[in-house]
């Protein structure tokens, strides 16, 4: 079964939640027993329609609030794929976990509440889903029935997202627009009867319409070795094979390989997938191979095709989203894992902190808050094997991890 | 061999998940119920590791109150493994004071597992122990990280996770901590039920329709056991029914069916209207009950 992750960008009070209860709703994934306990809350609370924002909202203390604080995963599945939605919150101070739920997401909804329009929280939702490479992006134009469903209305959101867009670098990404009111269900899975003037798909429709292998976004091909398989059994005594998974590209039988740090050449031997071979594999196949020659590998070293040498250095330039209440200092120390090779990376200087609604930069900074998004240089104690992260969203990111508190602190695109 | 390979995104991500496990942690340890949900972890551990064995042992914690066909199915798989099982009971945890038997109409030993498990976490010095919960089976468990850290006491501390980015897992802890790992985090009850299906996976006989004394309460089936509290006026009968999940006894509620193989439970649960956890009795104190149990250290 194809499965499709979607994160949702909105701020408060723009009916996040109340879409994606909604599309659950609509698509008939609320079960008996969840329906029931809808009814029971919305009823205690002495609402006089369905709060489908308690399909979502899991936390007792964001029920208390009324708000949601963290990614929280929600599954529904039509016929044709399964669904998974990251609900991620749209306030100011979350960019954290707006991050996060993109990170893991193949495509965005962004929703726009109808009565304000295009506002600040819009270009900084815009902002993260652009900087974390998301090729589909639906912009929900929500509320629809609080403006008379006006088309007008609409159109001018519209341009005025359509300027957002003219700024952005990132020219392969397919922005969709859609009219639609969670709270009545207009657009989102059926077709409005009210506004007629929209002749374009639902919500639905449109992410059920979405190829697959289109939104992935292709790169060369790499394999980090993730773990020796050595079983030392009378039947496999000298098997060796390294287990990991395929980054970007595919890999075949007969594939020339080089073999990162050492830069030995040999080929793949065989391809095993459980307990049976393959002639090749494709992209997020977890797989392990055998080498033609005995090349003594461990992990976090990476198997490249020759010709395909990704860059192998010690420093570099990212752009980082500052995750941690505690203060990212120019010089500080952190373990930086990239995929799942460990180094340790001294930040070298923070170059400039980027404002996340477009408007530019601001030089001259010490330090970096939670939420921050900066341009830093990293020095490493040895160097890693990478690509830009705009040409390749698997070995162009990482993460840092605080050697103190153990915690992750931070995520790297690299430039 | 002459194929290429067609993935299955969320085998493929479990697969990726277990070889992190392995190489990340000292001490792993897969807690295994007998369930479904167990029995497919076991599966893709196989499959992460072939031809070596799975690196790592089994643990059961015992409720003493399981279904027998469970046990008997849980040392049969572990034998033909060739794994290591080890067993923890919550009897014991009983007989030492550290816990008291619930009374009343609802008692059951499904709480008093937490103290059992981080006893024996303890014990072994376990430094990852991976679980079957998936995200899609309850609110509290759709912000569960796939690494979850948890403290020297077992508690969780829902507004302090790790942020989880792209597939980068970080497992690194201080001594005493320990990391909840859910391979199939990502996986609804169909996916697992699909899953079983296509390997040809064996599971215990009470997934599928019996004839079981049963009693009514609350709307919900009941099973007639010597470890059920059972009111005088609550009448027995017998039913065909089959279970979804397996708790013990005494928190897992059956259902009517007459599913018989694995393809007609599959097609029972694509029609059926009522979630899985729907079945289960002790999430029905109150609309929190899951989350305060995890606050506490339960799975």
């Amino acid at each position: 079964m194809e499965v499709l992750k979607i994160a949702t960008a909105g701020s408060v009070d723009d009916g996040k939640s109340t879409l994606i209860g909604r599309l659950l709703y609509d698509t008939k994934s609320l079960t008996e027993d969840k329906l029931e306990a809808i009814e029971r809350s919305s009823k205690q609370k002495g609402y006089d329609y369905l709060d489908f924002s308690l399909a979502t909202d899991g936390l007792v203390a964001e029920r208390e609030q009324g708000i949601t604080i963290d990614v929280a995963h929600i599954y529904f599945s039509t016929a044709t794929r399964s669904y998974i939605i990251a609900d991620t919150p749209g306030h100011i101070e979350y960019t954290r976990n707006m991050v996060t739920g993109a990170s893991t997401s193949q495509a965005a909804i962004i929703l726009i509440d109808a009565r304000h329009g295009v506002i600040e929280q819009t270009y900084r939702h815009f902002f993260i889903n652009n900087l974390l490479r998301i090729k589909s992006v639906i912009v929900a134009v929500n509320k629809m029935d609080l403006v008379d469903f006006s088309e007008e209305k609409y159109n001018s959101i519209k341009a005025d997202f359509e300027k957002l867009v003219a700024k952005s670098d990132y020219e392969d990404q397919n922005i969709t627009y859609v009219p639609v009111s969670a709270l009545k269900g207009d657009n989102v899975v059926e077709k409005s009867a009210t506004m007629t003037w929209y002749k374009g798909q639902t919500l639905l429709e449109y992410l059920e319409h979405l190829d697959t292998k289109d939104i992935y976004n292709k790169g060369k091909m790499r394999f980090p070795v993730q773990y020796v398989i050595r079983p030392k059994t009378s039947e496999f005594h000298d098997f060796r094979s390294y287990a990991g998974k395929v980054y970007g590209g595919d890999i075949s039988i007969g594939d020339e390989v080089v073999v990162l740090p050492s830069e030995t050449k040999t080929k793949i031997k065989e391809i095993y997938f459980s307990d049976k071979k393959y002639t090749s594999a494709s992209r997020r196949s977890s797989i392990s191979v055998v080498l033609e020659d005995d090349v003594n590998l461990s992990r976090g070293d990476m198997i490249v095709k020759v010709n395909e040498m990704p860059k192998v250095e010690k420093s570099f330039t990212a752009t980082i989203s500052w995750m941690d209440s505690k203060q990212l200092v120019a010089g500080s120390k952190y373990i930086l894992q990239h995929g799942i090779n460990k180094v340790l990376a001294k930040v070298n200087a923070i170059n400039n902190k980027i404002e996340t609604d477009f408007s530019g930069v601001e030089t001259d900074v010490s330090n970096l808050n939670m939420n921050d998004i900066a341009t830093v240089s990293f020095q490493l104690n040895k160097p890693i094997f990478f690509d830009a992260f705009k040409e390749h969203r698997t070995n162009g990111a990482f993460i840092l991890i605080d050697p103190q508190s153990n915690n992750t602190v931070g995520v790297g695109f690299i430039e | 061999m002459k194929e290429s390979l067609n993935i299955n995104q969320l085998e493929n991500e479990a697969i990726y998940i277990f070889r992190e496990v392995a190489a990340q942690f000292e001490k792993p340890v897969l807690l295994f119920s007998g369930g479904k949900d167990s029995i497919t972890l076991v599966r893709l551990a196989q499959k992460a590791f072939f031809p070596a064995k799975i690196p790592f042992p089994l643990m059961h914690i015992d409720t003493g109150h399981n279904f027998p066909e469970t046990i008997e199915f849980r040392d049969r798989l572990v034998r033909e493994l060739g794994v290591e099982l080890i067993v923890r009971n919550v009897q014991d945890s009983i007989d030492q004071g550290k816990v008291k038997e619930e009374t009343g109409r609802y008692s059951s030993r499904n709480m008093l597992q937490t103290t059992t498990l981080l006893d024996a976490i303890e014990e072994f010095k376990f430094d990852a122990c991976i679980g079957g919960a998936r995200r899609d089976e309850e609110k509290a468990r759709a912000k569960e990280r796939i690494f979850s850290v948890r403290d020297d006491f077992g508690q969780w501390d829902e507004k302090n996770q790790r942020p989880e980015l792209f597939d980068m897992l970080n497992g690194q802890i201080d001594l005493g901590q320990n990391v909840r790992v859910f391979p199939i985090s990502n996986w609804t009850e169909l996916d697992v039920w699909t899953y079983i299906e296509k390997e040809n996976l064996e599971i215990p006989s009470i997934y599928f329709a019996h004839k079981r004394e049963i009693f009514m309460r609350d709307g919900l089936i009941w099973s007639h056991s010597d470890y059920v509290f059972q009111d005088e006026d609550e009448e027995v009968e017998e039913r065909m029914v089959r279970f979804r999940t397996v708790g013990d006894m005494s928190c897992t509620a059956a259902v009517d069916s007459h599913a018989t193989t694995i393809s007609e439970v599959v097609a029972e649960i694509r029609e059926s209207s009522i979630s899985e956890r729907g079945a289960r009795i002790d999430d029905k104190r109150s609309e929190a009950a899951m989350e305060k149990r995890k606050q506490q250290g339960y799975f």
